[in-house]
């Protein structure tokens, strides 16, 4: 129990402080909402990437896609989408309340919808591929999702589209998407946390480890994949359909797709923290995001170069990630048992709860 | 019930232009234990991966329990309950024992939104009561790939029993086990065999492991059926000498 309430005080701290960031720190509310899209980032990408092995560089499709759906869903519900994006931003539509935040509802919940229908899709194109196969092949998911909107007039194409402007007070529209990604991560992580509490967790383990053998057992292993990515894009696909909105303009290079900043950063943040854990991933986005931020400030012109050597270092240096290293360090403070050591082993009776084997 | 439960008929397997199965028919009954013996490279371990569908197989029939099953995949045919055990070990190496036997729970019915269930208790028991069964269960919380070979194979078949399978095959069970422990696996293999109603289809190098357990043995040579009968039939078949030695000029 002592490990359960000690889960339950953690999470009320970064309740408590994920629900004051915006008031203490009115400034800084996109920057927070960043890092809990950023901790939505790496909890997808490793249910994939960690739990299942298999790394996907094309995730951040679903995002892009959400987006989209979700833009497309917000502006159709009350003018034409094809004269909207033609217009190039000139058409000033006033969105009353309702019609705001009603398309922005709606759109979101289509976003996350269409995002895991498209991963389930996709799963079953991709499924026969193995490691860095799929690898590659979910990065031209990717970049072919880019090229395919950015060459698709009526979304916009390469222009982009100039989003609904948000109805509410100014310094307003900041909080409100602070509190809409905060909800999307703890929603997340509470999937999650409780997808890695049934049989799915062993069973994408399993196929981690060795797929040859989970199929040999009979294991249903597309249902899994499936089940696995479109997870991962329900989530990314609500992240990508907010981001859209708080960042005001949506275009396929830099805001939807950005294979190159977000796209790796996910991946970065994940081995980070700790592949195949469900803390790992959020302690990997928080310490890349402190350093992103701190690089963009203190040395801007060499932030990538930082970051570069920092992906570099923990991949080659620090495999198992921060979380992974104190739990090899620390197995107790994980509720792991260690080896009871029973002697030779020969099919001797069970033993009854000895006494801990004196240690020399 | 008795009658075959598994039965090759003409199978041949060629990979590129080498044939390591030709025309290869056998029969396992329901219930028995068959052994499979023969020199290294006669097409045994090409015949178990033909039967569970690894790869597909040149012509031929493969019937298992009166229905034909040489086009369906490993899937489909380990959910039919058919299991095999691997030459090199393959356990889930960064699972624990426990977590591994939870992983190979039989998956005939498993429907899609079984996934999201949690593992009952009397599942939990199963588990740790089978790897007893193996003499595992002091190891049951480390990690599979920390064991030992011989270990990793007494947790392979743990696992193929946790799947209930209606036929096991086990390729070289006893190899590179310790051979104090050797008596106590084939033990188990009989009581699997017994207790559990599982038919045992076995290649073995062990000549001593093979003829106490088996009640009928195939001898393959260079891809084909040599000989086939009793322990003692086989034993005492100058053929199966020549196979192994070689022919006498």
């Amino acid at each position: 129990m002592k490990l359960a309430s000690r889960t339950a005080a953690l999470h009320a701290a970064i309740l408590v402080v994920g629900l004051a960031a915006p008031f203490v720190f009115p400034a800084h509310s996109v920057q927070f909402a960043v890092f809990w899209i950023m901790v939505l980032f790496a909890l997808t990408w490793d249910a994939m990437g960690g739990q299942m092995g298999y790394n996907s560089l094309g995730n951040i499709a679903f995002f892009g896609i959400g987006m989209y759906i979700c833009a497309i869903t917000q502006i159709g519900l009350v003018y034409d989408v094809g004269e909207y994006t033609a217009a190039n931003g000139a058409v000033a539509i006033h969105f009353t309340d309702a019609q705001y935040f009603g398309g922005l509802a709606l759109g979101t919940a289509l976003a996350a919808v269409g995002a895991t229908i498209m991963a389930a899709i996709l799963s079953w194109v991709l499924a026969g591929i193995r490691g860095p196969y799929f690898a590659i092949g979910t990065l031209g998911v990717a970049i072919a999702a880019a090229e395919l909107t950015a060459a698709w007039p009526w979304v916009g194409g390469g222009q982009g589209i100039s989003m609904p402007v948000f109805p509410g007070a100014p310094g307003m529209r900041e909080r409100f998407f602070y509190f809409a990604c905060l909800a999307a991560a703890v929603a997340c992580y509470l999937f999650f946390r409780w997808l890695y509490g049934t049989r799915f967790k062993l069973a994408v383990n399993a196929i981690r480890d060795d797929e040859d053998k989970a199929e040999a057992l009979g294991l249903h292993t597309r249902r899994y994949k499936a089940v696995a990515w479109s997870s991962a894009a329900f989530f990314l696909g609500i992240a990508g359909a907010l981001f859209g909105n708080m960042t005001g303009f949506v275009e396929p290079l830099e805001t939807a797709y950005p294979t190159l900043t977000f796209g790796i950063f996910m991946i970065a943040m994940t081995l980070l923290g700790g592949k195949g854990t469900l803390w790992g991933p959020i302690i990997g986005a928080t310490v890349f995001y402190v350093m992103r931020e701190l690089t963009w400030t203190y040395l801007l012109g060499w932030q990538y170069i930082a970051l570069g050597v920092l992906i570099i270092v923990t991949v080659v240096y620090f495999q198992q990630g921060i979380l992974g290293w104190v739990k090899s360090r620390r197995p107790e403070w994980f509720g792991v048992k260690v080896e009871e050591r029973g002697g030779p082993d020969s099919g001797k009776p069970r033993p009854a709860p000895a006494p801990k084997a004196v240690s020399a | 019930m008795s009658g075959p439960i598994i039965e090759v008929r003409g199978v041949t397997k060629a990979f590129g232009g080498v044939v390591a199965n030709r025309e290869v028919s056998l029969t396992v009954e329901r219930g028995s234990i068959t052994g499979l013996i023969g020199p290294n490279g006669s097409g045994k371990t090409t015949l178990f991966s033909s039967i569970v569908g690894q790869h597909p197989i040149d012509s031929g029939s493969i019937r298992f329990d009166g229905r034909e099953i040489s086009r369906l995949g490993v899937q489909g045919i380990a959910r039919l309950g058919l299991q095999r055990t691997f030459q090199q070990t393959r356990v889930f190496a960064k699972m624990d024992c426990v977590q591994n036997m939870l992983v190979s729970l039989p998956q005939a019915e498993s429907g899609f939104f079984d996934m999201f269930k949690p593992y009952p208790p009397d599942l939990i028991a199963k588990a740790e009561h089978l790897l007893e069964f193996v003499g595992l269960y002091t190891k049951r919380r480390l990690a599979a790939g920390s064991l030992s070979f011989g270990q990793q194979k007494l947790l392979e078949f743990a696992m193929a029993l946790m799947n209930e399978p209606k036929v096991l095959l086990l390729d070289e069970p006893t190899a590179g086990i310790n051979p104090t422990l050797i008596n106590g696996l084939i033990d188990r293999l009989k009581r699997a065999n017994r207790d559990y109603g599982i038919t045992l289809f076995v290649i073995e190098h062990n000549m001593r492991v093979v003829m106490n357990l088996a009640q009928h043995i195939y001898c393959m040579a260079v891809g084909k059926v040599l000989c086939s009968g009793t322990p003692e039939e086989v034993k005492n078949d100058p053929r199966v000498i020549d196979a192994y030695l070689g022919a006498a000029a």
